[in-house]
């Protein structure tokens, strides 16, 4: 499979009066072409700033001491402030969280969708804003041929959400990066953006690195999904792997958290993130971790093998670690997993999982 | 929108009245009479005098009189000035107060607006250290400290424009950059900080996303925004304006409205003081009214909510 992105040991400190702040310790992931990346994790794991390195656009108290981002045989870290412009909204794009906010109050949509084609080609601005009435007619404005010369108020959550995604959209980029893209927005909502979201990675072939601190959303859209804490991940693997045979106790803990019809009572990880000024030398989750043993509190696991695409940093996936018993949750999921596998196997219906 | 703007001037009328009951009342209640600074007259000329003026009549009656007079677009005569009529005496003196008035406004804004735009977007940098210490220079020295150095360098000693003299455009020049100190240092300041706010915005954030470069973004997307906050202050501006040429006009000799004024509430010339109060007063609710349509111009939001269209 062709890698488009390989974001490779990469390190983002943020300088602040009370120190530095050590957002993302080494992290490593790629994309593949055409394939959906989610990258999970608590609010403050990292998540936003990591994609924001990709766009270019990490604040100014930013420093990134370590690491590649490699997108078509160059590093986005070294590019000239000019090149990146050249990308940003032409080969990547992204899709922010709050769609209230993110659009110009003062400017028309027509005109706001139409910019990035503005920027990136020669195009005449009434040539632009027929294609800007394309596309949102393609994310699902209805009338948009009345509607370009509208403003943002003048639209619901959704629709805006709807706008941002073709702003996004507009030159085709091969990256689509989506920071949280349904947050917002409610429930019914969602899942529309995310089914706007499938049929347009389809239409347009595009590979998506989608962002959300909500597992319940990942499995209608991912292909594969990192887990991300405390400014590391801390495991990946095949959509499915991550959800019915997850080996991070942290992992465990965010699939618990999900509301299951079964369970009615939310399960919540106990205790909060580390402090990222000075983040512990181990396993950043030991703390909070129930099965942390010694070693969790010296030293950082490395990634273990699980299968040739899943890996998780614990030391419990070490030779020598004791066997342990995971949540009664992750059995069961375990368990449909293998039932699942074994029909697949025979040939007949898949189990309905989940 | 046409229905909202007569629907304000139809209250502008309203609130000119109230503003001349008030004021013809407040003028009765003062102690002091157009005759306390000239001991000369005799009681016998003052009676003369009173009824000429009216001024003995019921006070009833010298209100309907003079509101009557107000709606023909009269004034009253001054009981100063060799019994001009008042409008006689405003109309002649507007045309240089109007002038410097507009043209402080619009180097105050104009340069204001673009040095905290600068600011703003090299925050934390010396550029933003130097404009925000012109900005509190701006602000802290009054005008007429600025006007008599400006007149003391450029008018007295580099001899590059008049001194005290009013004699057309170029006299008009530096009462105009005294004026716009400032508005400039306010409209800078306010600027800056709107600006700041706008700049760590989501859309502007989306907007560098789209690729266009950070001065891109701030013409495109900052600026517009920015300046919604900024047009509040333009009616408190020119508020002080006004009561700022006051100063300004005497130090450069200036024949306008602002002399007038100190000089009639020096003599209790009631029908001028009463005159340029509604005057001042119609030229505030002027503006307040073209910085509601000006708002309605930048922010969409407010133009299809007063005009009662599609939400
Ligand atoms: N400009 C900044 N200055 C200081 N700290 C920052 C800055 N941006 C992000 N951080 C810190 O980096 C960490 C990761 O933030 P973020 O990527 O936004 O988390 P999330 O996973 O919720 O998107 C957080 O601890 C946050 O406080
Ligand atoms: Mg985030």
């Amino acid at each position: 499979m062709e890698k488009i992105l390989d974001v490779k040991d990469l390190e983002i400190n943020f300088h602040t009066f009370a120190g530095d702040v050590k957002a993302i310790r080494d992290v490593s992931f790629h994309l593949n072409k055409g394939e959906t990346l989610a990258i999970v994790g608590e609010s403050g794991s990292g998540k936003s700033v990591t994609v924001r390195s990709i766009m270019g656009l990490l604040a100014n108290n930013s420093n990134v001491p370590n690491g590649q981002i490699m997108f078509k045989d160059q590093d986005l870290l070294k590019i000239s402030a000019r090149q990146m412009e050249k990308i940003r909204g032409n080969d990547i794009s992204m899709i922010f969280q709050d769609p209230m906010t993110s659009l110009d109050p003062t400017m028309p949509i027509g005109k706001q969708v139409a910019e990035p084609l503005l920027i990136h080609n020669h195009m005449s601005r009434a040539k632009a804003m027929e294609r800007a009435e394309e596309v949102l007619e393609l994310v699902g404005i209805p009338n948009a041929k009345n509607r370009i010369k509208d403003y943002p108020h003048q639209f619901s959550g959704g629709q805006r959400q709807r706008i941002v995604i073709a702003i996004a959209i507009v030159n085709y980029p091969e990256i689509l990066i989506a920071d949280e893209p349904t947050t917002a927005l409610d429930v019914t909502i969602q899942s529309q953006i995310i089914e706007l979201m499938k049929e347009l990675q389809d239409k347009i072939e595009t590979s998506i690195i989608f962002i959300t601190h909500d597992l319940g959303v990942v499995a209608g859209i991912a292909d594969r999904v990192a887990v991300m804490y405390a400014g590391k991940i801390i495991e990946y693997g095949t959509v499915d792997e991550i959800f019915y045979d997850p080996r991070h106790p942290y992992t465990w803990g965010l699939l618990n958290s999900m509301p299951t019809l079964e369970s009615q009572k939310l399960y919540a990880i106990p205790g909060t993130p580390p402090n990222l000024l000075n983040p512990p030398k181990g396993d950043a989750f030991a703390p909070r971790n129930e099965y942390a043993m010694a070693i969790d509190y010296e030293a950082m696991p490395p990634f273990f093998k699980v299968t040739d695409t899943h890996y998780a940093a614990t030391w419990l996936l070490h030779p020598d670690a004791p066997k342990v018993q995971p949540p009664a949750e992750i059995l069961r999921r375990h368990e449909l997993y293998h039932k699942y596998l074994a029909e697949q196997a025979k040939g007949g219906v898949p189990a309905d999982a989940e | 929108m046409t229905k909202y703007i007569l629907k304000r001037i139809a209250w502008i009328f309203i609130t000119l009245w109230i503003v001349a009951t008030i004021t013809f009342f407040l003028m009765k209640l003062l102690p002091g009479t157009p005759y306390t600074n000239q001991a000369k007259l005799s009681a016998d000329q003052i009676r003369i005098m009173n009824d000429q003026y009216g001024l003995n009549k019921p006070l009833i009656t010298q209100y309907w009189v003079y509101i009557v007079g107000l709606l023909h677009g009269d004034l009253g005569t001054s009981f100063q000035f060799n019994n001009q009529p008042v409008t006689y005496l405003i109309s002649n003196r507007i045309g240089p107060s109007m002038q410097i008035g507009a043209q402080a406004m619009i180097i105050g804004t104009f340069l204001g607006i673009l040095l905290g735009a600068i600011a703003a977007v090299k925050q934390r940098t010396w550029v933003d250290s130097v404009a925000t210490f012109f900005a509190i220079v701006g602000r802290s020295i009054p005008n007429f400290v600025f006007a008599v150095i400006l007149q003391f360098f450029l008018a007295f000693k580099l001899k590059i424009f008049p001194i005290a003299l009013w004699d057309g455009f170029s006299s008009s020049i530096l009462p105009s950059i005294a004026l716009a100190m400032a508005p400039l240092a306010d409209t800078a300041r306010f600027m800056r900080t709107e600006m700041v706010d706008v700049l760590s915005s989501d859309y502007i954030e989306l907007a560098r996303s789209k690729g266009l470069s950070s001065w891109q973004t701030v013409a495109k997307h900052a600026l517009r925004n920015s300046l919604i906050p900024v047009v509040t202050i333009i009616g408190p501006m020119a508020v002080a304006l006004m009561t700022g040429s006051m100063v300004i006009e005497n130090i450069f000799s200036i024949p306008g409205i602002g002399e007038q004024f100190v000089k009639s509430i020096l003599t209790n010339d009631y029908p001028t003081i009463m005159g340029l109060t509604i005057l001042y007063s119609a030229a505030l609710l002027v503006i307040y009214l073209v910085v509601d349509i000006l708002y309605g111009i930048i922010d969409p939001r407010i133009r299809l909510s007063t005009t009662g269209g599609k939400e």
